[in-house]
């Protein structure tokens, strides 16, 4: 798997990804600097979490304007995967890449703690080592998590199984108290209409080994690395 | 020419931010507050003199980087 990780100014969890794909693939993935071309021949582009250009403006609005996302776009159209993780899936939010808004959290709190989170789509490129309805645990840390869309677009991302992933406590079940950050029915990922586009606000790159307290998030590279294990 | 947006949560959009603050105008003893919503104001100048192209760029701006329409709703106002 040939892998890219977007480091704009105010990225701080390029590493934390670094680790995650080098430890599925054995190789490390490149590290693009914002103002870089995207290289041809990639399997993958991540958009890491942090708080690019401060967060001014909104979350994601100013890295979503940066050279790169031209090319990112490019990629995009062409049906190249790319994951959004935490301030990724915001960048991804607002370049237009995936539908909806990031909202404060309800609760106005910025969260910093373990979540639940239920895989509603699995066999996609990110999920395959999942089975539908497994839950995992995941590192979140955000204060702009609060997934928003209009009912017509929650509607369609149900209807057309394009919610990846949602909060839910460790059994599994979808209850108000799991849902930290306020979001929209729950959601916690989703992907792309051609599955190949996904963004989610909890860090699964953050427990990817034993020695960072589990191993839940693992699934997810292991699910990237198969996929492109000819590449 | 100057131009302002103002920049505000769309009605529906939960705003978290107003509800705190409205929270906390309670808390100080003033009564009457029914609701309270939170935005921004973006002042921009622009070379533009003419004022129906200054309005409708500062729009063009709006939509495509200064409010986020999914959630929020603009206004354009000239000064």
């Amino acid at each position: 798997m040939k892998a890219a990780i977007v480091v704009f100014p105010g990225t701080n969890r390029e590493r934390d990804m670094r680790i995650a794909l080098k430890r599925v693939t054995g190789r490390d993935p490149l590290m693009l600097f914002h103002r870089e071309e995207l290289p041809k021949g990639l399997d993958l582009v991540v958009l890491a979490g942090g708080f690019s250009y401060g967060d001014y403006l909104r979350c994601g609005a100013m890295a979503a304007q940066s050279p790169v996302m031209k090319d990112i776009k490019d990629f995009a159209a062409k049906g190249g995967h790319i994951l959004g993780v935490c301030n990724g899936f915001q960048i991804l939010i607002e370049a237009g890449l995936l539908p909806g808004g990031l909202l404060r959290n309800a609760s106005l709190r910025f969260l910093s703690m373990d979540c639940h989170m239920r895989v509603e789509r699995a066999g996609t490129a990110f999920t395959s080592r999942w089975q539908k309805g497994a839950v995992f645990r995941a590192p979140m840390a955000h204060g702009d998590g609060n997934y928003f869309a209009d009912d017509a677009t929650l509607d369609r991302l149900e209807g057309e199984g394009l919610v990846a992933f949602r909060y839910t406590d460790e059994n599994g079940t979808v209850t108000e108290a799991a849902n930290r950050n306020g979001s929209a029915r729950n959601i916690a990922g989703i992907l792309s209409p051609n599955l190949r586009i996904c963004g989610l606000m909890p860090h699964p790159e953050d427990l990817v080994d034993p020695l960072m307290g589990g191993t839940d998030g693992l699934p997810m590279f292991e699910s990237l690395a198969e996929a492109f294990t000819a590449a | 020419m100057k131009a302002r947006v103002y920049v505000m949560p769309k009605a529906g959009v939960l705003d978290p931010q107003g509800k705190a603050i409205s929270h906390a105008l309670e808390g100080l003893g003033f009564a009457g507050v029914n609701d309270v919503r939170a935005g921004k104001v973006i002042e921009l100048d622009l070379t533009e003199t003419d004022p129906a192209k200054a309005k409708s760029a500062a729009e063009d701006m709006a939509r495509k980087l200064l409010a986020n329409t999914v959630i929020e709703s603009f206004r354009v106002e000239l000064a």
